[in-house]
């Protein structure tokens, strides 16, 4: 059974590779087509088919069906899930840190007071 | 506001958490390894952190609980593998709420100017497991800043709505 986490992985290990996000960048200043992707990279259109076949598995890409060129387009739902995926962690350290740093400035203002009295 | 900085690449087995505090490195190194100080910060707000067990040299247990309103509590607990003071500490970490997934923290401490930065480094067994820590997230909810990915992904998704 697939999990949210298992979604989660096969995100990331989509993301793990430069020349796929290289084409997330290139799609998100618009859609394109298979042959336009694979112009920038000196890959086979074979090469980034596959590369193309790992992102739309992990849902961060679609590929339209109408037009015979097929273009490859984001989907914008998977990203804002990594996006909230780390919120958890981060508000952890980030109340956490943001009381050690409270504390730090409560004590070297004492430490300022005594040295003046 | 000072700003906690987070590393979490994709498909690494790590996460690297910084932040620089405007205090001596000794203070902060202190207040990291205190028994009595490491409860007035450690964990979220709505959580009172309870130091059950803190004995600071390697091979040295710690055990932290923390409580609700309601009454839950959730508690981690290592052990010290180095202290090495003012600039370095070793220590194993595990939420007993999920057993069985072991971190490797290493805490570095560099004082420059008067200020410290803090450099926090948890290794996990797997990338599933960090993958799994963070999205059950120790704690859910919040819309703060977003770690670099998250940032590159909301920066590639606004420039496509605003194509």
């Amino acid at each position: 059974m697939a999990t949210a986490t298992d979604q989660l992985s096969a995100t990331f290990a989509a993301l793990a590779d430069p020349t796929r996000r290289a084409i997330l960048a290139r799609l998100a200043s618009g859609e394109a087509s298979v042959t336009e992707l694979a112009a920038p990279f000196e890959l086979s259109l074979p090469g980034v088919s596959k590369h193309l076949k790992v992102l739309q598995r992990a849902g961060l890409i679609t590929q339209g069906r109408k037009a015979q060129w097929r273009p490859c387009r984001l989907e914008p739902v998977r990203f804002k899930e990594v996006a909230d995926w780390t919120e958890g962690y981060r508000r952890f350290w980030d109340e956490s840190f943001d009381r050690l740093d409270e504390y730090l400035q409560e004590v070297t203002k004492e430490n300022k007071d005594d040295e003046r009295q | 506001m000072a700003k906690t900085e987070y590393q979490i690449e994709p498909g690494k087995q790590e996460i690297v958490v910084t932040r620089v505090f405007d205090a001596p490195r000794d203070l902060v190194f202190k207040a990291c390894t205190d028994p009595n100080l490491v409860a007035r910060w450690w964990g979220p707000r709505r959580y009172t952190t309870t130091v059950d067990k803190m004995e600071v040299r390697p091979g040295g247990a710690w055990r932290f609980v923390q409580k609700d309103d309601a009454g839950n509590e959730f508690a981690f607990h290592g052990v010290y593998h180095e202290i090495s003071a003012p600039v370095r500490t070793v220590q194993t970490f595990e939420f007993e709420g999920v057993p069985g997934h072991v971190l490797l923290d290493t805490a570095t401490f560099e004082e420059r100017d008067g200020r410290t930065k803090l450099t926090q480094q948890s290794v996990f067994q797997s990338v599933a497991d960090r993958d799994g820590m963070v999205q059950s997230g120790m704690e859910a909810g919040s819309t703060e800043s977003m770690d670099r990915l998250a940032e590159l992904l909301a920066e590639l998704l606004k420039e496509k709505g605003a194509r």
